[in-house]
């Protein structure tokens, strides 16, 4: 193989490769990640042994092998010597789970940025915006600790010419603040950014609650972070969307799919309501028996690739997530790739037998 | 007191019953006439009633109660029954998901004449039910409501560690089923100094296969059944169901038996339905991966049915029991003598399931070689079998004491 540079990845017009082109291009680069991970990660190398993996014999993007996400979260996954490690970042994990570590060097924290920020600007405009984040400060205070909802913060936050927290300390709608944001940036577009269960729960439901009317309509929200805790309100991406514009205007609302394993490759929604892949990123889905490939149309678990991780083996993971790609090159919104859904994570599993159900329930 | 009283459900026996069994009742004999007959009539009824069809478990109890085992047993331990009396009031903590396992740690201690607090499974098992029910049938006849009905204490109580200490407190033996983690939760509840406990920890069981009689075999069919009885019964997350397979003969035998042993397997699943959940799926692949990484020379076998998975190892390793995930995930191991698995056996291994091997053999090679573990030998199909001796424990002493003349 021929060595290239990973770090060097071109700058392709986002949403522009046709099927043919995007293949050739992601599957050279791919493979190449393989070949850089089983070299630079003893635990990779294993994993690739064990499944008698071998570049050769992979002609198609479908035919690559998958690590569970899980696996983050048990084992310490690098790529890179740990006097390279410029950042780890975390899994928002509840107190007690175990949470994933992600190990950055310099060259994929600036991948990650920098393709984060052509996927955003594709959507929002090459200019920065004045941002009003739907979080509270101290959310991003703690600089040793770089949470996905803190590391998507800080991230989005680079097209933000200025900032406002919408919440206080307490989770309550910064009132004041937001009075004064709006009046300040009047008649400009502005630049909303939350996680889809705090937009709903501390900016949504307090709106509702507010004697003031707050004029959003020349505003654009991006959200991210799952649907699963909207559940129990049975708030679904159409509701959510169609709340929001009743009580504060706001019509373009695009959420997007991307988890910390994959920091930067985020998918996001199009006008259609569907996500997308960019030339940086690849969705597989895989039926849930066997692991073969699904066709398009047809449910199953989502396989995520990326061309971004260098410094952690992190290029080709198996979600627990349930998704569906609706086509390719197709969509109505124009843009090129794969076009998918979003249909909810796989449940767990009540076992039989004599395991520690009964220890479980004390965690 | 009353207060962790009015947490408890209870389903056999009512909170005055048990304050005064508390107070009055002393142990019965060892395997006394009341206790078998009662057992018996147990029995009698769980065959009588119509669900027991749908479930083998119950049978297998209702056969295991029958007045003829009941007698042999008691033959079996006839020099105890002079000699012991029971300890008094045993704590029973049942696990979560053997539906019927509480009924055999219940049997143990009605035998051994004492005084019984079941903590129940949760979960509303069918199983569960129908015995209970049996058993409240029965109880209902006056000669038994009399000696049982202050005896037998079947119950349950959300998770609160509070009820725990209560009957913590109060028994003179804590049994607790259902692994380590429920274990360690379990012993922040102290018990009487003098107290003694019985726990059923997180085990690990093998297979041990003789290629060439497996090839031999006439009725692979039968002996497809007990293997899938052994694990897929219960998704293979039973202590006892093997998780690794140890194949003993020739590289020719093994491979050849290999070969048959998994197409029958298949066929075996195909025809049961069996099925496993995507989410399972994930988990096989998180733990082959996981065992991958930490023991490195591990290569997964393919299989053309899915719902098995096939590690083949090249070398053996002490911590395999830290790679078990269930629902088919097997590891196979070829040898050509049997001392190439003692330096895998750790103190987790509990049951030895064989085929195409002397009993007598496997028990002397044990006896002699004295590996850490497995506390059980016996055949493939017959690990899930109840006895009174059990992970190592003879439970009729243990639930007894012996007084000294």
């Amino acid at each position: 193989m021929k060595k290239t540079d990973l770090s060097n990845l071109p700058d392709i017009p986002l949403y522009t490769y046709t099927k043919d082109e995007k293949n050739k291009f992601f599957l050279d680069r791919i493979l190449h990640l393989f070949n850089h991970h089983i070299n630079e990660s003893k635990e990779f190398k294993r994993m690739m042994t064990s499944i008698d993996f071998d570049i050769k014999n992979i002609l198609n993007i479908k035919d690559l092998p998958f690590i569970p996400v899980r696996l983050f979260k048990m084992f310490e996954l690098a790529s890179i010597p740990i006097e390279s490690i410029v950042k780890t970042m975390t899994s928002s994990g509840t107190t007690g789970q175990a949470v994933s570590k992600i190990f950055l060097d310099r060259n994929t924290a600036s991948l990650q940025t920098r393709v984060l920020s052509r996927i955003i600007s594709s959507f929002l405009g090459s200019s920065r915006l004045p941002m009003i984040i739907i979080d509270c400060e101290s959310t991003v205070k703690n600089r040793n600790h770089f949470s996905a909802r803190s590391a998507g913060i800080t991230g989005f936050s680079l097209f933000a010419t200025k900032k406002l927290f919408a919440l206080n300390e307490d989770m309550s709608l910064n009132e004041e603040g937001l009075k004064t944001f709006l009046q300040e940036n009047k008649d400009k577009k502005i630049f909303l950014f939350g996680f889809t269960f705090i937009v709903y729960q501390h900016f949504y439901k307090e709106l509702l609650k507010s004697n003031t009317k707050f004029d959003l309509s020349n505003s654009v929200l991006i959200h991210g972070g799952g649907w699963k805790k909207l559940i129990t309100d049975s708030v679904d991406n159409k509701t959510f969307k169609l709340q929001l514009n009743t009580i504060c205007g706001i019509s373009r609302i695009h959420d997007y799919y991307g988890m910390v394993e994959q920091t930067g490759t985020i998918h996001m929604e199009c006008e259609e309501g569907y996500l997308h892949t960019s030339e940086y990123s690849d969705i597989i889905i895989r039926n849930s028996k066997d692991f073969t490939v699904c066709d398009f149309g047809e449910k199953g678990i989502i396989q995520l690739l990326s061309l971004l991780p260098l410094s952690y083996p992190g290029h080709s993971i198996l979600t627990e997530d349930i998704g569906e790609i609706l086509g390719e090159d197709e969509c109505k919104c124009g843009r090129k790739g794969k076009y998918f859904k979003i249909h909810g994570r796989l449940k767990n599993a009540e076992v039989r037998g004599c395991s520690d159900t009964y220890g479980e329930k004390f965690r | 007191m009353e207060k962790n009283l009015d947490k408890v459900e209870f389903l056999i026996g009512d909170k005055l019953e048990f304050n005064q069994g508390l107070l009055i009742e002393q142990s019965l004999d060892l395997f006394s006439v009341e206790t078998l007959d009662f057992l018996s009539d147990i029995s009698e009824v769980l065959f009588k009633s119509p669900q027991i069809r749908n479930f083998p478990d119950v049978a297998t109890f209702a056969f295991y109660c029958r007045r003829s085992n009941l007698n042999l047993l008691k033959r079996n331990y006839i020099n105890n029954i002079n000699s012991r009396i029971g300890k008094g009031i045993l704590f029973h903590i049942a696990p979560g998901n053997v539906p019927v396992n509480f009924a055999y740690s219940l049997f143990a201690g009605l035998v051994t004449g004492n005084i019984n607090i079941v903590k129940l499974p949760s979960k509303g098992f069918e199983q569960v039910h129908i015995i209970l029910n049996a058993i409240k049938i029965v109880l209902s006849k006056e000669k038994f409501n009399l000696i049982f009905s202050k005896r037998l204490f079947l119950l349950k109580y959300d998770r609160d560690t509070e009820v725990t200490s209560f009957f913590s407190k109060i028994c003179d033996v804590r049994i607790i089923w259902g692994g380590d983690q429920t274990i360690n939760e379990i012993r922040k509840s102290q018990i009487p100094p003098k107290s003694t406990e019985i726990t059923f920890s997180d085990r690990y069981s093998i297979a041990l296969i003789n290629a060439k009689n497996y090839i031999d075999l006439y009725d692979k069919f039968k002996f497809t059944t007990d293997f899938y009885n052994d694990t897929f019964l219960f998704d293979q997350n039973a202590c006892t169901a093997p998780q690794t397979i140890f194949w003993l003969g020739s590289n020719e035998e093994i491979d050849t038996a290999k070969l048959l042993f998994w197409k029958f397997l298949k066929q075996k699943l195909i025809k049961m339905q069996y099925e496993v959940l995507p989410i399972v799926s994930v988990d096989k692949l998180v733990t082959f991966y996981s065992q991958a990484i930490n023991q490195g020379d591990i290569k997964l076998e393919s299989s053309d049915a899915s719902e098995i998975w096939r590690v083949d190892n090249y070398s053996i390793h002490n911590d395999m029991n830290l790679f078990k995930c269930g629902s088919g995930y097997f590891n196979e191991y070829s040898i050509s003598k049997l001392d190439e698995i003692l330096p895998a056996i750790n103190r987790k291994f509990q049951t030895l399931s064989y085929f195409g091997f002397q009993k007598e053999h496997l028990f002397d090679w044990i006896k002699s070689s004295k590996p850490l573990g497995i506390d059980r030998i016996v055949p493939v199909g017959k690990t899930m079998d109840f006895s009174l001796t059990w992970d190592g424990y003879d439970l009729v002493n243990s639930l007894s004491r012996i007084i000294y003349i």
